[in-house]
């Protein structure tokens, strides 16, 4: 049974054929990764799914129920995160501050800590947590910095961060791995892998595609609105149009 | 030449960083505390002290008045991030429904006060509804609107007493709980507000300023929690209309004036914003400093305007913040 089916989701701004009639659907703990050359709508794509903007037609079903048209909070409480490609941080609160925020909402609340540690325990315990979780040393002074001083390298994880904290179970993810060195994206593999052996669904956003391909379960390609491929990222790299849409622009 | 610059050295408590402090020693506790206590014992002594003079009881009254509207634009506009012009409104609703609950409805005071507080609000936030979609000075223009919009339909429908307003409004039963009403309400709400800006919702609050996006993602309703602060600050402004009406023993349209919308703003300027003690100082400097001027007559407004500008150029980060420095800090030349 998949856990998000997308059906048919079409979205235009003006003239622009932004999404056209696009299509897929995700199993329970798979990371399914989404690619495609820049303006192709893969961030339009997942701001239809979580009720940022809303598609022209189509359906998405999580769990089975008919979420289009639900607004961005509502879909989040049900379950579904996402990051923001343009990093979107409380700057004016300290990093752990940042998942306070998320930790509050209802549904955190309702499940509960984060794992066996403060479940009774207070939100900011709860936060340093998290933040140690995904990289932030907790020894140091890093996760009591505030976010607007923080690296890029720190932000993108603090982005995901603030997902994690809303115990979700699907996260999107717009381009975590960009703007960070090799050696950045290296540690945040293992996360990402931890995340999945949880449970939890992963739909991942990348330029990235060399990292990207070690994670990912299955990749969708996108192109100028439209889902040109789909399937194991063998597959989906051998496939001549998703050739020629990167061609050049990308070593693969 | 010798080089030298001007450095800063924390004084007091050793362990502080970035906001985040680690007291002791009772002396320590006493210098965190200090500032608030002596606002706190001043404020309360204030009409003991005035005791010979009346009429700066009264003032002291105003100011209060004011610095109630005060902490609550400096709360809806630095904390939640919307910009509300609509001191008038919540004075002149408050001011208002208490009358009709007082005269109309023989509720007694203290019953008229916090009744129309309750429903002064709910009008107000109902009235705001509509617009809290609306971004930044959007915003703040239809607050500034809805006063007027008021005062033209009591004229033109003649209802509520019409030009004249409602009269007969009961007076407080003695000069000291005149005082001493406005004065611990003032107390409450500002010590009220930073306690809920420390809370986790409070937190959450700064958030939707920050970036409302974020919130949402979080599932969490953005429009409630704005609706949520548009409640609590105009109940505090529609208390500070009624108790104002009372002290009048009228209500009328002078209620809906645009000093209470502009004063508070002025104050939380030269005061410094985001923290409400900035608000309040602010408050109790302009608003005295504005009766002192009627000495002045019509040239009063033009001192007032210099003062004013000299403060927000010459101490563009607000006095809070500037007093707060020279307390923690103590500066000196060094060499380099
Ligand atoms: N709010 C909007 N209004 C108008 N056009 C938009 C809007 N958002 C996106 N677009 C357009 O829709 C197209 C798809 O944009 P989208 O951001 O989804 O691309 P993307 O695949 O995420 O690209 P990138 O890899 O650069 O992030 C682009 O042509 C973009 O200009
Ligand atoms: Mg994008």
């Amino acid at each position: 049974m998949s856990i998000l089916s997308v059906e048919n989701v079409s979205k235009t701004f003006g003239g622009l054929k932004a999404l056209m009639s696009v299509s897929f659907s995700v199993k329970q703990g798979e990371i399914y990764g989404i690619i495609g050359p820049n303006g192709s709508g893969k961030t339009t794509l997942i701001n239809c799914i979580t009720g940022f903007i809303k598609p022209e037609a189509g359906k998405v079903y999580f769990r089975g129920s008919n979420i289009k048209g639900w607004p961005a909070h509502k879909i989040a409480r049900a379950g579904i995160a996402r990051t923001f490609q343009v990093m979107r941080p409380y700057y004016s609160l300290p990093a752990y501050k940042n998942l306070i925020i998320p930790l509050w909402s209802p549904r955190a609340r309702a499940i509960g800590g984060w794992r066996g540690g403060g479940r009774h325990g207070d939100r900011d315990t709860v936060a340093v947590d998290i933040l140690e979780e995904i990289g932030f040393e907790r020894d140091s002074r890093v996760p009591y910095k505030m976010a607007s001083t923080l690296p890029t390298g720190y932000l993108k994880r603090l982005e995901l961060a603030r997902c994690i904290a809303l115990r979700p179970e699907i996260i999107f993810c717009d381009e975590v791995f960009s703007g960070l060195s090799a050696s950045e994206v290296a540690g945040m593999v293992p996360l990402i892998e931890k995340l999945k052996m949880e449970g939890i669904t992963l739909i991942m956003v990348e330029h990235r595609l060399k990292e990207l391909f070690k994670v990912a379960d299955r990749v969708m390609a996108l192109q100028f609105g439209e889902k040109i491929a789909e399937g194991h990222y063998t597959e989906v790299i051998a496939d001549p149009r998703v050739k020629e849409a990167y061609l050049g622009s990308e070593e693969v | 030449m010798e080089v030298r610059r001007k450095e800063r050295i924390d004084r007091g408590i050793k362990v502080r960083s970035e906001g985040i402090y680690c007291v002791s020693s009772p002396k320590e506790m006493l210098y965190v505390a200090g500032p608030r206590l002596l606002l706190i014992a001043g404020l309360l002594l204030l009409p003991l002290v005035l005791e010979m003079a009346p009429y700066w009881k009264r003032v002291v009254n105003i100011m209060c008045v004011y610095g109630l509207l005060a902490i609550s634009f400096d709360f809806l506009a630095n904390v939640v991030g919307l910009v509300c012009l609509g001191g008038a409104m919540f004075i002149g609703v408050g001011g208002y429904m208490t009358a009709i609950f007082n005269v109309y409805l023989h509720c007694p005071v203290f019953l008229a006060i916090p009744l129309a507080g309750l429903s002064g609000a709910l009008i107000c936030t109902v009235l705001l509804l509509p617009c809290l979609a609306l971004r930044g000075v959007y915003f703040a223009i239809v607050t500034l609107m809805y006063p007027l919009l008021f005062t033209r339909i009591i004229e033109a429908l003649n209802i509520l007493g019409g030009t004249n307003g409602i009269t007969g409004l009961d007076s407080f039963p003695n000069p000291y709980l005149e005082n001493y009403v406005i004065i611990v309400l003032l107390l409450i709400f500002l010590f009220g507000l930073r306690r809920l800006m420390d809370e986790d919702i409070g937190l959450v609050l700064r958030g939707v300023k920050d970036n409302d996006q974020s919130v949402r993602a979080s599932g969490i309703n953005v429009a409630h929690l704005k609706a949520l602060a548009v409640f609590i600050t105009s109940f505090i402004g529609c208390l500070g209309g009624a108790y104002l009406a009372h002290l009048y023993m009228w209500a009328g349209l002078s209620l809906f004036a645009l000093d209470f919308s502009i004063i508070p703003i002025a104050a939380v300027t030269i005061g410094g914003g985001g923290s409400m003690m900035g608000a309040v100082i602010g408050t109790f400097i302009l608003v005295p400093l504005s009766e002192f001027l009627r000495f002045f007559g019509t040239f009063r407004i033009v001192i007032y305007c210099l003062i004013l500008t000299g403060f927000i150029v010459f101490r563009s980060e607000g006095l809070l913040t500037y007093f707060a420095r020279k307390y923690d800090q103590f500066e000196r030349w060094a060499k380099i």
